[in-house]
């Protein structure tokens, strides 16, 4: 789920939404309370009294479930739990500087989940992107039937949360439940989906049976804005379907398959469920194999919750980075 | 309300029918043997998407000897009511509970929460105030952090204030959504015209009520779509779940099918319960999706496509 959890949520942020019906009139502010206003000071209170009413909700939760806990976190990751003896004696918690921050980031575990994500973005990104735009080419060629039941049977994946599609694939890759492994041991292919090297694909088939339908929806929605002379002039000028796909087609939605690649790398660092589920069958991928699963082990596993917290706020940092960099990149193509 | 019938729902993409229905007429023989390829290229696709589906109904219809006796996709002993009557029995119908949490946890939460961000959207669209666009600034870096990422912190924070393992750990965070916020502000510039707020302030409507009877029904469309977005999710979150509840009567549906994942070894009469499970907390998803499909795609593509 965490990676799909924070996609969706951002998808449109840098190119939000151009008002379908445009800025009709003045809105804005400047309408509501011109010079040319009638009602004076008691209106005035009233607008005031509004905005406090309608955004104070939000800021006040904001602050509770966004900024305070970031700066408690900050605090404590400044401290360390210290075992008097054996454990029995409880904990005391000790001031350790930035002892955290050193210990995660001279973590061989915590760097390695980072290697982990940025390999499986190596495979996962080509192939679900590079499947999505296939099928958004295809269902958007002259020759696709019955588009309608392809568009809903991809988007489907994308209506099972995060959770059960991951709990559905676990069965499918376990022998003995899964018609996959049969159908493979009937044809006398090896291939164990638990194993060292196999595993890291198992969780890259999770998430693009989650994900390729859903940016396929997308992707076909942009070709279907491409304008329609540029296509016949490209007919007249005698391109081919496939010549028209790759020097038409693709360049004009460039904007669109670059931003899911950039959204699709924040959605990845915060990849969670598929993983963890992968896992508990596949021993060898250890329970803090992304970073997410790092922080999760650390706070509940090894109780260590000054470690946790500095590892939680480098990737926050890290999360935060990317997706200024994606949105900054958004806007300028917004603009251009 | 009339003005409803001026606000679009979506921008939905310009259709492009000469194009659709003009096929080329050269080369058909070539055009034949493309076309069949490019279907069967789709076909498999499906196939691929519809296969976990499929296996997972064929599967919640057998009994745990016959999910592994049998041949995945073929039927064995009809057992599917006899599955449901033991989900719904286990431990004395923990499973409905876990279904109604999650109502509560995606439906309540994703509708109070899109009526928070839909207020604040609009009171920074529709009134000047002062710091204006540096509260805005701080909705958008809102945006910028990943709910996951906090979700550490947060869990902290709610053990420190003895939050942990109540409704309130989970609920208070899914309702604050700064991205709807954002697309509140978006939409409410482009469907809520400042004259009409006008016209009903000259009639002697408060503020309060002019954002309810005539700002909120234009905003029904963009309140939908940001519902959308919320309520995904909200039905993804298993982490802040997994991290914040230990009794097992608050949980998820998620969550609780995780932890009877964790048993199965142990517990090998368990697998029905999960498969089943997971199709009866998956069928009302997909219903609620092909019903709104409409909604899902424009604010799918409300923002990705110019």
């Amino acid at each position: 789920m965490a990676a799909p959890l924070a996609r969706p949520a951002k998808a449109p942020a840098p190119q939000a939404a151009p008002p379908p019906t445009g800025p009709a009139g003045p809105s804005g502010p400047a309408a509501s309370l011109g010079p040319g206003n009638p009602g004076g000071p008691g209106t005035r209170r009233g607008q005031r009294r509004a905005v406090a009413l309608f955004t104070v909700p939000f800021f006040a939760l904001f602050t509770a479930v966004t900024v305070l806990p970031m700066i408690y976190a900050a605090w404590m990751s400044l401290y360390r739990e210290e075992s008097s003896g054996l454990g029995f004696g409880g904990t005391e918690r000790a001031f350790a500087g930035f002892g955290n921050f050193t210990e995660a980031l001279g973590s061989e575990a915590f760097l390695r989940s980072f290697g982990n994500i940025a390999l499986y973005c190596a495979l996962y990104i080509p192939a679900m992107v590079g499947g999505a735009l296939v099928l958004a080419l295809l269902v958007d060629s002259t020759m696709a039937r019955a588009r309608r039941f392809f568009q809903i049977a991809y988007f489907l994946p994308h209506a099972v949360p995060g959770l059960i599609a991951s709990l559905i694939w676990l069965y499918l890759y376990t022998p003995g439940l899964s018609p996959i492994t049969d159908a493979l041991d009937a044809l006398g292919a090896q291939w164990n989906f638990f194993g060292q090297d196999e595993a890291i694909f198992s969780v890259v088939n999770i998430s693009a049976w989650q994900w390729t339908g859903y940016n396929m929806i997308i992707f076909y929605a942009g070709l279907q804005a491409v304008p329609r002379e540029v296509l016949e002039a490209a007919t007249v000028d005698g391109a081919g379907a496939l010549r028209t796909a790759l020097q038409v087609k693709i360049p004009m939605i460039r904007p669109t398959v670059v931003l899911t690649l950039l959204f699709t790398c924040v959605g990845a660092i915060q990849l969670f469920d598929a993983p963890k589920l992968v896992q508990l069958r596949a021993n060898t991928m250890g329970e803090d194999w992304s970073p997410t699963m790092f922080i999760y082990t650390a706070a509940f596993k090894g109780h260590d919750y000054g470690l946790a917290a500095a590892s939680s706020l480098l990737l926050a940092l890290v999360a935060g980075l990317l997706s200024f960099v994606v949105t900054k990149l958004g806007n300028r193509w917004k603009a251009s | 309300m009339s003005t409803q019938t001026a606000t679009p729902d979506a921008p939905p993409a310009p259709r492009r029918p000469g194009r659709r229905s003009a096929p080329p007429v050269r080369r058909r023989s070539r055009g034949i043997t493309s076309r069949v390829m490019v279907n069967g290229v789709l076909a498999v696709v499906a196939v691929y998407t519809l296969m976990p589906l499929t296996w997972l109904l064929i599967a919640s219809t057998k009994s745990y000897r016959d999910l592994f006796a049998t041949n995945p996709f073929s039927l064995g002993d009809f057992q599917f009511l006899a599955n449901l009557n033991a989900l719904l029995d286990y431990n004395d119908g923990v499973f409905v509970r876990w279904l109604l949490n999650s109502l509560l946890y995606t439906v309540v939460a994703s509708g109070l929460s899109t009526l928070i961000s839909v207020a604040c959207g609009y009171a920074f669209d529709k009134y000047a105030f002062r710091g204006r666009e540096r509260w805005f600034g701080v909705v958008l870096v809102g945006v910028l952090i990943p709910s996951t990422v906090v979700q550490l912190p947060l869990y902290l924070m709610a053990s420190e204030l003895g939050l942990v393992n109540t409704y309130w750990a989970v609920l208070i965070p899914s309702l604050v959504n700064p991205f709807g916020v954002y697309l509140a502000r978006v939409f409410s510039e482009g469907y809520v015209p400042g004259e009409v707020l006008e016209a009903a302030r000259m009639d002697g409507a408060g503020e309060v009520r002019t954002f309810r009877e005539v700002a909120l029904p234009m905003l029904a469309p963009g309140f939908v779509t940001i519902f959308l977005f919320s309520f995904t999710a909200n039905w993804n979150n298993f982490y802040g779940a997994l991290m914040m509840l230990n009794d097992d009567r608050l949980y998820p549906v998620n969550l609780g099918l995780y932890m009877w994942n964790q048993n199965v070894y142990q517990q090998p009469e368990l697998y029905p319960l999960v498969i089943i499970g997971s199709l009866v907390a998956v069928v009302p998803l997909i219903v609620a999706f092909l019903c709104l499909q409409r909604f899902w795609r424009s604010g799918l593509t409300a923002g990705a496509v110019k």
